[in-house]
């Protein structure tokens, strides 16, 4: 796209990028995470990115900070075309990135000083000796681009003793050393209070007026519209949308929640539920967030809609028995509920489906069957001794109940496709025939037929009204698709609670907007929410 | 369905199932691969008992074989200790100075504590558990990395021993320093640990084999070792899947210690005395055997078997060695080399090559 503005309170923008992308993607084996994405970055510009969890932000920054070279496509510096094969030559051309994580950004045992100027660390060739006069005048320097004016005696001091807000000014001075082009931040704001924010965007509105070429990654709105001069949404690795001023946020929702034109379908088929089976009774799912109450009923499909740090995981913790309420209680079946451990909830016939299928439920390079019969060693063995014979047949109902395509039960977990791997752990939890059945972003990495397969087992499961499930996704069509009622969370309170029938995709992301708006005084006011 | 290869494990493993998607085919180079990884091992081993046999007649006797076995015992158990430790994701390096505990409190309690011989096996054996515990304390609720927390525990072990034997070792009717004479001595129950027999196996290779195959039945076969595997394969969705991961890690150290305990006493019922040094080159031994345990067979996870296997390739070696002349220092070499290899076998060569695998395309 071609830029003819000039940007508010700075020199005319030259129409040459400083960075270009074109036909950018990335693949992790044979997951394509990020596809064919070309954008310009224009100097004295702020580029807002956006995209749910998983739509390939990070993907995207990464190789653009050169943290991994393994990208297709080109990406140019000035025109000229190169290849970002590490974090260091990277920032030798003038792209510098802060990362989410303050704290990894923070070396703890160094003094300030030496935090700021860390990179000449690692370029140990060019300052074979530290000069600690030296560091400390570069790091000043550093810090004076900000406006930032730290005596000595602060910056001898050990880093790790900086506060959270203060570690994000460091690791940004320390990105803008040596006069960056392009400043990539990812959720610079996570970790800071509203007054905090307020600064950092001072400082950025100051730095795109000296022409430098900025990429907000975020998920508050109200800072976008407070901050950014064009949007770029991306979903599934895809460049879905990109638009300048004013921003048209119903539609940029859309794009970033769904695909709105390839589903449409009607429902046709939404179940009511019965009888309540959990109640959360004014828990707080987030430190700031206000008490929630949420009733789970059976013989039907609860589908909770969030984005990253809605409350969603959270959520699903609290009732699987991986943390507890802060406040307020929980109920199971009209009794009291506190699960201690995971395993006094699954005793209760409460079971998870966690969110990350490699890092919380696969057991790699164990056998199908043995993936599936983990939760249930007790009721798979005789006198202690395990029998193949039942952890096999359980193994074959769940490749039978979810078409699981593998070689048979014996196959080991690794064999099988990301989305094959997901069925694997679903019917593991499903067939214990659970009370209630917690789904945490199910359908992640997931084909559309092992989607519906999940979706039909998981409708089969309600349909005998003797249990509950709950979807937890960031995709408004994945929860159109499979749930029978809709609760939208924003910053853990519920926007929305309505039947599929009831409400429509507008609705929905209009409960999405809602917040927006408070999203958007906050960020102004006071109490902005953490 | 895509062509693709597996991983060469599965491919070796387990029948066709005729209601499956076809098998993809696999290169004659993994194949290949996948059959030295399962059978190197053995075939070193036997190639090496083989070799002996040959050359040496004092190799192939009855004795030798029950030699070798009795020699290797002590570092097969705690071996099979640290297996026990490795198959929770952990490790523990403890088990030298726990099994040198165990020689000088046997001793200790025989010889200045006037007991019997049960007594003193009592004793160590609820020391061994409580060094177990020490540990699964320190790394389970104080958080403390394993190999720190056991290296640890190592130092403060060895030197509670010092104190507590006076840095002296202890044999029967010693002197003590007020100039009286030890009340007790080595006990003939006790002895019995090293020097009975059942028929014509020595009680040490009967206590080697019934541990080895009581750890190979409950891992391999019971509920409780599987979830030990499952603690070590992915703590979390071991955690998420109902298991007390706590609890686990903390019988496998308690067991670790148990077994370090055991080995103690076979040791010190071989030497017949409370020698202070001993134990000090048992924990590099036991952690070899622990490791080369895992790479044999090709399993690619700790089991009692091959920890057994490992212990019995270290025992042909060091006897071979010795019988052909081979200066015995020579054996810490010959004994790098084979941990090398299997360290080789566990983490280069059996390391699965391909992520594509059959069924990427969903079929429906």
């Amino acid at each position: 796209m071609i830029e003819s503005s000039i940007p508010e309170g700075g020199e005319p923008a030259t129409l040459s990028p400083v960075v270009s992308l074109s036909g950018v993607s990335v693949a992790y084996g044979s997951n394509v995470v990020l596809t064919d994405v070309t954008l310009d970055f224009f100097p004295g510009r702020i580029t807002a990115l956006l995209g749910a969890n998983g739509a390939g932000k990070s993907t995207l920054i990464k190789a653009l900070s050169g943290a991994n070279p393994r990208y297709s496509g080109d990406i140019a510096v000035d025109g000229a075309v190169l290849h970002l094969s590490s974090p260091v030559l990277a920032k030798a051309h003038g792209i510098s990135t802060v990362h989410q994580k303050v704290a990894d950004g923070i070396v703890p045992g160094l003094s300030i000083a030496e935090n700021v100027v860390l990179d000449d660390l690692a370029n140990a060739s060019r300052h074979p000796l530290r000069n600690t006069k030296q560091s400390f005048l570069d790091a000043r320097a550093a810090l004076a681009t900000l406006g930032l004016d730290w005596p000595d005696s602060l910056l001898a001091q050990d880093a790790a003793r900086l506060s959270i807000s203060d570690a994000q000014l460091l690791v940004l001075a320390r990105a803008l050393r040596g006069t960056p082009r392009l400043l990539i931040l990812d959720e610079p704001t996570s970790a800071l209070t509203a007054a905090e924010a307020d600064r950092l965007f001072d400082v950025l509105r100051a730095l795109r007026d000296t022409g430098l070429s900025i990429v907000y990654v975020s998920h508050r709105f109200g800072e976008i519209e407070a901050l950014a001069d064009r949007v770029v949404v991306l979903r599934d690795g895809l460049v879905q949308h990109s638009s300048e001023r004013p921003f048209a946020w119903h539609e940029i929702l859309h794009e970033m929640l769904g695909r709105a034109t390839e589903l449409e379908q009607t429902r046709v088929d939404v179940r009511r539920g019965q009888g309540v089976v959990a109640r959360v009774n004014g828990v707080p799912l987030l430190p700031a967030a206000a008490p929630l109450d949420l009733e789970v009923l059976t013989g039907e499909v609860l589908g909770i809609l969030g984005l990253i740090g809605a409350g969603k995981s959270e959520l699903a913790e609290l009732l699987a028995g991986l943390a507890r309420p802060a406040s307020g209680s929980l109920e199971l079946d009209g009794e009291p509920y506190a699960p201690k451990r995971p395993s006094d909830a699954l005793r209760r016939g409460v079971v998870l489906v966690p969110e990350d299928r490699q890092r919380q439920a696969l057991l790699p390079g164990w056998s199908v069957a043995h993936n599936i019969s983990v939760p249930f060693l007790k009721i798979s063995s005789a006198l202690g001794t395990l029998r193949t014979s039942r952890e096999t047949s359980r193994a074959r109902e769940v490749i039978d109940s979810l078409g699981v395509v593998t070689s048979g039960p014996n196959a080991s977990i690794d064999d099988l496709s990301g989305g094959n791997q997901q069925k694997v752990v679903v019917g593991r939890w499903l067939s214990a025939s659970p009370r209630l059945a917690l789904l945490d972003e199910p359908f992640r990495g997931v084909d559309i037929s092992a989607r519906r397969e999940i979706g039909d087992r998981l409708k089969e499961l309600v349909a005998t009204g003797d249990a509950g499930a709950v979807v937890l996704s960031s995709d408004v069509d994945e929860i159109l698709e499979v749930a029978d009622r809709i609760i939208v969370l924003v910053a853990g309170v519920v926007e929305l609670d309505a039947y599929a029938d009831e409400t429509d995709r507008a609705s929905i992301v209009g409960a999405f907007l809602g917040a927006r708006t408070r999203d958007q005084r906050s960020t102004h006011d006071e109490g902005h929410p953490k | 369905m895509t062509s693709a290869p597996v991983a060469s494990k599965t491919a070796s493993a387990g029948p066709t199932r005729p209601t499956g998607p076809t098998r993809p085919s696999t290169s004659l180079a993994e194949r290949g691969a996948a059959f030295i990884v399962r059978w190197g091992f053995i075939g070193v081993t036997v190639a090496l008992i083989a070799f002996f046999v040959i050359t040496e007649p004092n190799f192939r006797t009855v004795d030798n074989v029950f030699g070798m076995l009795k020699f290797i015992a002590p570092t097969a158990i705690a071996g099979l200790g640290v297996m026990l430790a490795i198959t929770v994701g952990g490790i523990d390096l403890s088990v030298g100075a726990s099994a040198g505990f165990a020689v000088s409190i046997a001793a200790w309690t025989m010889v200045i504590g006037n007991q019997v011989g049960v007594v003193a096996i009592g004793v160590v054996l609820l020391g061994g558990l409580l060094i177990g515990g020490l540990n699964a304390f320190l790394i389970v609720v104080a958080r403390i990395p394993d190999l720190l927390a056991t290296l640890a525990t190592s130092f403060v072990i060895v030197g509670l021993k010092l104190l507590i034997v006076d840095g002296k070792s202890i044999s029967s009717q010693m002197s003590l320093s007020d100039g009286s004479t030890a009340p007790g001595k080595f006990t003939a129950d006790y002895l019995w640990l090293d020097r009975g027999s059942l028929g014509p196996i020595p009680v040490p290779v009967i206590i080697f084999i019934v541990i080895t195959a009581l750890l190979w039945f409950i891992l391999e076969r019971t509920r409780w070792g599987r979830a030990l595997y499952a603690v070590g394969a992915n703590a979390e969705a071991a955690r998420l899947a109902g298991i007390r991961v706590q609890l686990y890690r903390t019988v496998a150290y308690m067991g670790c210690g148990l077994l370090a305990s055991i080995a103690g006493l076979l040791l010190g019922a071989r030497i017949g005395q409370g020698d202070v040094s001993a134990g000090n080159s048992l924990l590099l031994d036991a952690v070899a055997v622990a490791l080369v345990g895992v790479s044999v067979l090709g399993i690619g996870r700790p089991n009692a078997w091959g920890t057994a296997l490992g212990a019995i390739l270290i025992a042909v070696m060091v006897t071979g060695f010795t019988m052909v002349g081979l200066p015995y220092y020579a054996q810490d070499f010959g004994k790098g080399i084979v941990l090398l290899i299997a360290l080789l076998f566990s983490f280069t060569f059996s390391r699965r090559r391909t992520v594509v695998t059959a069924g990427s395309t969903t079929a429906s």
